[in-house]
């Protein structure tokens, strides 16, 4: 640094008024780099906020909107007016509450798996397992879906030939078409296919754990389960505790796609969160405005949940997390 | 004392190791069985009876797939889209995250923010396929790359990965006269190699295996991708069993059912009688997505 400073500094003295210039344009400069990809979130993110307005109107598709009558608050009056919409719309929130809880509960498994992972000793083994348990995070929805149905399917799935076979049941159970535990089939599924590649992230925060400490606690006589527990829980503490306000602050947002996939007419009632529920109305069904109304009424509970996760994120950490 | 715990070391590694192997085996055999049942004779598999290894081994599942109509399509467009996807996504986060980490850009923390709150909030599915069509983003291959360039999670690992390094590297290159541009691609871009390889894994990932985009804007074949004709032929398997079944053996007959949504067994389809894929129980979902067809050609024509 120094010898460059000592060998440039006649060229250094000269271009000094117009460092500071750029100093100033330099501002704009880089924010005009980063323009365009502000505008396509723009356009991707802020602008389907327009679309909030069919929620007033009672629209049709295939008229123009300024042709369809003006409601108003109509639709978000019969939420809560209307008593089988608020029945549709407490059973759709249940699900969603309910799915999104089991995630939030069973976000600790990951953190199981990679602490007991590392005590595992065996190198090889250790990376087989690491490996092949990531498998099913690699593949869509859809592709588990055909594999639910190759084994779990009435006719001949594995699971009720092996069943019936083994006498422990006389005939075919359809389990895709079932709506007893729905939640749960649903958390498991989402655990098959998370949980290897939830780990990884643990995992690598164990590694990063100073060995000595180990050490040290082994010659003050710690078991390795005190080991586990007073030194790899803590170590990987701050690492759980980002993801999980995260998903906090997602909590409404659970997605679709595995519901989407795995929804029957049967399983209806409990797999309809509300994304799922807001595309069955508004896409397929008819009732595109109200169906609006129940998506934004969504985006404002996300909201509130985001201020929440912040102050607590804020309170926990000393630091925000947008 | 010491006999004791490593007798109960012992089992727990016992347990620890077991446990490990048949959640291992669980994530893997789903993936043998699926590859065993589509090499085997597809009489005994659709009869449930190849479970363990495969019997009487062909390939010519194989060859039907490949034959399949719009199949290569539908594969040109998966692989088109990730890959340009996610050197799309790859380059826009790595760019957007180390401009990121320039205190000197004007309002930086409002437009951080601006990104970052997108992780969390949205305007809801129905807005968003609103301006989708406004925006002709249905029926277009840009809809699988455009929304996609600009990732929150992943600006910010960038971000913190280039806040990592030594600000030496960079100060010493302006002062040898670099740009924002020839800095970040002469001396950022090699550096955040590591990262930018996690990022495209996950955008590959995410590329190749969404679908959900496809149910929503694409009705025109062209733009189908694997995902998704797997999840149409899936269901019109669903549906021509349904219909079979409902249709099945003499008269109008109804399928009888019993509490748990099991029809009975004279209800239940001869799949000997079928293709390989007719192996279904559960009900359609294939209509569903005819009504969506007319209902967003409705739309279009607003």
């Amino acid at each position: 640094m120094n010898s460059a400073a000592g060998t440039s500094q006649h060229p250094q003295t000269v271009a000094q008024p117009a460092a500071r210039r750029r100093g100033i344009t330099e501002r704009y400069r880089l924010f005009l780099y980063a323009l365009p990809f502000l505008v396509l979130v723009f356009v991707f993110s802020y602008m389907p906020l327009y679309g909030w307005i069919y929620s007033l109107y009672n629209y049709r598709p295939g008229f123009k909107l300024s042709d369809t009558p003006f409601v108003g608050l109509q639709w978000f009056r019969s939420i809560f007016a209307n008593p089988t919409q608020t029945q549709e719309v407490l059973r759709v929130m249940k699900n969603t509450i309910a799915m999104s809880t089991l995630g939030i509960v069973t976000s600790v498994l990951p953190v199981a798996f990679a602490i007991l992972l590392s005590e595992i000793r065996s190198m090889r083994f250790k990376k087989t397992v690491q490996i092949l348990t990531t498998l099913p995070n690699f593949i869509s929805w859809v592709l588990v879906y055909a594999i639910a149905f190759m084994m779990f399917n009435v006719d001949n799935g594995l699971i009720n030939r092996l069943f019936i076979e083994l006498g422990l049941q006389d005939r075919g159970f359809n389990y895709l078409a079932n709506d007893s535990h729905t939640w749960l089939a649903m958390i498991l599924w989402a655990t098959w296919k998370g949980l290897g590649w939830g780990a990884i992230m643990y995992i690598a925060a164990i590694t990063g754990i100073d060995q000595e400490q180990y050490d040290a606690a082994k010659v003050d006589g710690a078991g390795r389960f005190r080991q586990m527990w007073n030194i790899t829980v803590p170590g990987i503490m701050p690492t759980y505790f980002v993801l999980l306000l995260l998903s906090i602050a997602n909590f409404i947002n659970n997605g679709m796609e595995q519901y989407f996939v795995f929804q029957n007419p049967i399983n209806k009632d409990h797999i309809e969160v509300l994304d799922l529920y807001v595309y069955n109305t508004g896409m397929l069904g008819t009732n595109f405005s109200f169906a609006t109304a129940v998506s934004m009424l969504k985006s404002i509970i996300s909201i509130g949940l985001l201020f929440f996760a912040n102050r607590l994120s804020k309170w926990v950490r000393g630091e925000s997390i947008i | 004392m010491k006999i004791r715990s490593s007798t109960g070391d012992k089992v727990f590694h016992t347990f620890n190791y077991l446990a490990f192997a048949i959640f291992t085996l669980l994530c893997l055999f789903p993936f043998y069985y699926l590859f065993i049942n589509t090499i085997s004779s597809n009489d005994l598999s659709s009869r449930g009876l190849v479970m363990w290894y495969p019997k009487e081994i062909h390939f010519n599942n194989y060859i039907q797939v490949l034959k399949l109509k719009g199949l290569s399509q539908a594969a040109l467009v998966s692989v088109g889209r990730t890959v340009i996807g996610t050197v799309a996504t790859v380059a826009g986060s790595a760019f957007l995250g180390y401009i990121f980490t320039k205190r000197k850009m004007w309002a930086r923390t409002f437009w951080y923010r601006f990104i970052m709150i997108t992780m969390y909030f949205n305007a809801g599915i129905i807005p968003w396929y609103v301006i989708m069509l406004k925006l002709h983003m249905t029926n277009n291959f840009m809809a699988y790359i455009l929304p996609m360039i600009v990732s929150p999670f992943y600006v910010i690992l960038v971000k913190t990965f280039v806040e990592s390094l030594p600000d030496v590297l960079q100060e010493s290159a302006e002062i040898d006269g670099a740009g924002t541009m020839t800095l970040f691609f002469r001396i950022i871009m090699p550096l955040i190699m590591p990262i930018a390889a996690t990022i495209a894994i996950f955008a590959a990932v995410t590329q190749w295996n969404s679908f959900i985009d496809t149910v929503f804007l694409m009705t025109n074949q062209k733009y189908y991708t694997l995902q998704f004709v797997l999840y149409k032929y899936l269901n019109e398997s669903n549906s021509l069993a349904a219909i079979i079944r409902s249709s099945g053996g003499s008269g109008e007959r109804r399928p009888v059912q019993d509490a748990n949504g099991d029809l009975d067994p004279h209800d239940r389809l001869d799949d000997r009688r079928h293709p390989h894929f007719v192996r279904v129980s559960v009900l359609p979902a294939f209509l569903r997505q005819r009504h969506h067809d007319r209902r967003s050609q409705g739309l279009r024509s607003e």
